[in-house]
């Protein structure tokens, strides 16, 4: 049994976020740090390695310089780092991402009592697509927002937190689960781990480990295989804090009547 | 220096375990009631904080003096007495045995030291010899396969709670100053063995320090480290290791009056503006600032000399010797800065300039390290 995690360097957004003249996100000049809810990923296969012992492999599509989370990865305890890697692939957006990364982990081979943990979303993107898109290509069943996660067998029974209540769902292996914050807490390293991450091999996938892969041709990797294009960006204005109206139905919509003709907005 | 990856990500580890887990009602608690923190003292164990530069035969980490300076520096720099809960284990506790222990002693002690599962501490200071540590007047008589000790240690940090002490006593009644002493581990249970109350303290409250008398407490032979009446060189070295431990938490101490003293300067307002815009606060925080790169470099360096298998005495003296100083140079200003509200509990630089206080004294004082460094170079 396997379990793979796909993780992703953000930048750190309680720095300074800065953004390039054409639009994209100046990433030398911030400082980097794993995708929160990835974290979760990873804790939720460590936790599953504790019980069942099997094998975890995280990967990350990224420059080489990702190359220390990975190893920050296996510091907490993760077995093997994958940084998939290559000119070919910059500028690669969700479906082009997923494209790729769907064809790492069908290189590396996925066996039928394999799992594999995504974060929900990234806090760079938060478009919370590459996880399911990353199911659709390798043909998976995919359960979302996972707030626990039982493992019976070869069933994992699964509650997933939507913004209106919960949702119970059992799925087999192998399968993709994305993981939300409240799954868990993710553990630290162990100065152990960190001594010794360093003496562990990274493997890594370029352009040329993958490109006889069905899932990779220059139409559906990097910028010229995505379909998305980015105009611009920037930080949006900050909103003011919002004003809570109490009291009962009738006594706050008073209030709320008074106060909007009060600013003459009605 | 700058650090390498393994260090700066060992850095990166401290920081963020210090300033995650060390809560304000955790610190409040522990200055508050003195008590020892038994699951702070697991949850650091869990991630190897105990054994960080204990070898992995051991079951330490396998981190050297760097990593040890590291991790005592990011935890004292949240809070001071907490950075004592990982540190004893990796120096005057462990270091004895690592520095003398036979091979059957380091696999009996070092590992429940390492896990956290034990508690060892070490008791060298009496009443009548602190700085004087020739002076011991502990003493321990051979008797068939024993060592029958008999004294009173004072000031033993951790004492209240460990299972475990390194105590020096006189072996050779008749050898005059430092010689003739020599080292065992001493069971805290043994019959003979009792603490005092806990001392009451200006500071680093939460980690009790308290005497432990010794009546007639009979010490299988096994339990002497190193040689027979050698004990005392092995003390100094230990302390040596133990010194750059405590610079490193004095670093940690001084950082933290910097940083509250950078954030409270632009946030209070007198005279229409933050203090901040006024040159005599700015140039206190300058100062600070100085110190404490200045004195971090020293602990790093001495830290460096120190996994480079060099003689490092002088060079931790001189870590400990400025970087304690510094720390109550620090603290004196970043209660200047708060004014009143500097004075009141509520604020984190009275702590600190409590904290601050002990670090010029244990672990030999900022005079006992001037003598080391001066005997380093006069007496050649």
């Amino acid at each position: 049994m396997k379990i793979f995690v796909t993780v992703k360097q953000v930048p750190d957004t309680t720095g300074k976020v800065a953004v390039n003249p054409d639009g994209t996100l100046n990433r030398a000049s911030m400082q980097t740090i794993t995708n929160p809810d990835d974290l979760n990923a990873v804790e939720a296969a460590l936790e599953l390695k504790d019980k069942l012992g099997c094998k975890v492999i995280a990967l990350s599509m990224a420059p080489f310089s990702a190359e220390v989370m990975l190893r920050e990865l296996i510091a907490m305890g993760v077995d093997e780092g994958v940084l998939i890697s290559g000119r070919e692939f910059g500028g690669s957006d969700t479906f082009a991402t997923s494209q790729i990364i769907a064809a790492a982990i069908d290189t590396y081979g996925v066996d039928s009592d394999d799992i594999i943990f995504c974060g929900r979303q990234a806090i760079d993107g938060d478009t919370a697509q590459v996880g399911p898109q990353i199911a659709e290509k390798l043909h998976l069943p995919q359960v979302t927002y996972a707030g626990e996660i039982e493992k019976d067998g070869d069933t994992l029974r699964i509650r997933r937190m939507l913004e209106d209540g919960y949702m119970t769902v059992k799925v087999r292996t192998p399968c993709l689960i994305t993981c939300i914050k409240e799954l868990n807490t993710p553990r630290y390293m162990t100065v152990r781990g960190i001594e010794e991450c360093f003496d562990k091999p990274i493997r890594i996938m370029d352009y040329q480990a993958l490109k006889d892969h069905p899932l990779i041709d220059a139409t559906t990797i990097g910028l010229k295989g995505s379909p998305t294009n980015i105009f611009k960006s920037f930080a949006p204005p900050l909103k003011g804090a919002g004003m809570m109206v109490e009291g009962g139905p009738k006594e706050s919509a008073g209030k709320l009547v008074s106060m909007l003709a009060a600013r003459h907005m009605i | 220096m700058i650090l390498d990856q393994k260090h700066a990500m060992e850095q990166r580890l401290f920081r963020q375990f210090a300033e995650t887990e060390f809560t304000k009602e955790i610190q409040d608690e522990l200055d508050q009631t003195g008590e020892f923190n038994w699951d702070m003292h697991r949850k650091m164990a869990k991630y190897g904080f105990m054994g960080v530069r204990i070898p992995t035969q051991y079951g330490g980490a396998g981190g050297d003096y760097l990593s040890y300076a590291l991790m005592v520096e990011e935890l004292a720099r949240v809070d001071a007495v907490l950075s004592i809960y990982a540190n004893t284990s990796n120096s005057l506790g462990g270091g004895p045995l690592l520095l003398a222990g036979t091979e059957e002693q380091k696999m009996k002690y070092l590992p429940p030291v390492a896990s956290g599962e034990k508690i060892m501490v070490f008791a060298l200071t009496e009443p009548g010899a602190g700085s004087d540590a020739g002076g011991t007047a502990t003493t321990a008589v051979e008797d068939g396969d024993c060592f029958v000790l008999n004294g009173r240690k004072c000031f033993i940090s951790g004492a209240p709670m460990a299972d475990w002490a390194v105590v020096f006593a006189k072996t050779d009644l008749t050898a005059k100053g430092s010689r003739g002493i020599s080292m065992f581990v001493v069971d805290m249970k043994l019959p003979g063995v009792s603490c005092g109350a806990p001392e009451k303290k200006m500071g680093i409250n939460g980690y009790p320090t308290c005497d432990v008398v010794l009546e007639d407490v009979r010490v299988p032979r096994d339990c002497l480290i190193g040689p027979l009446h050698k004990g005392f060189s092995i003390a100094m070295q230990t302390l040596d290791g133990g010194r750059l431990g405590m610079a490193a938490q004095a670093v940690g101490i001084a950082q933290s009056c910097l940083e509250e003293s950078v954030k409270y300067a632009k946030e209070r307002k007198q005279f229409g503006r933050p203090i901040a815009d006024f040159q005599g606060i700015s140039f206190m925080i300058a100062e600070m600032a100085t110190e404490v790169a200045a004195a971090r470099e020293l602990v790093y360096n001495a830290a460096a000399l120190k996994d480079a298998g060099q003689d490092a005495t002088m060079a931790c003296s001189m870590a400990k010797y400025f970087a304690a100083e510094a720390a109550n140079r620090c603290a004196y200003k970043a209660v200047q800065i708060h004014g009143g509200y500097g004075y009141i509990k509520e604020y984190k630089v009275e702590r600190l300039y409590r904290d601050a206080r002990i670090c010029s004294i244990y672990e030999g004082t900022t005079q006992v390290q001037q003598m080391v460094i001066a005997g380093q170079l006069l007496k050649k």
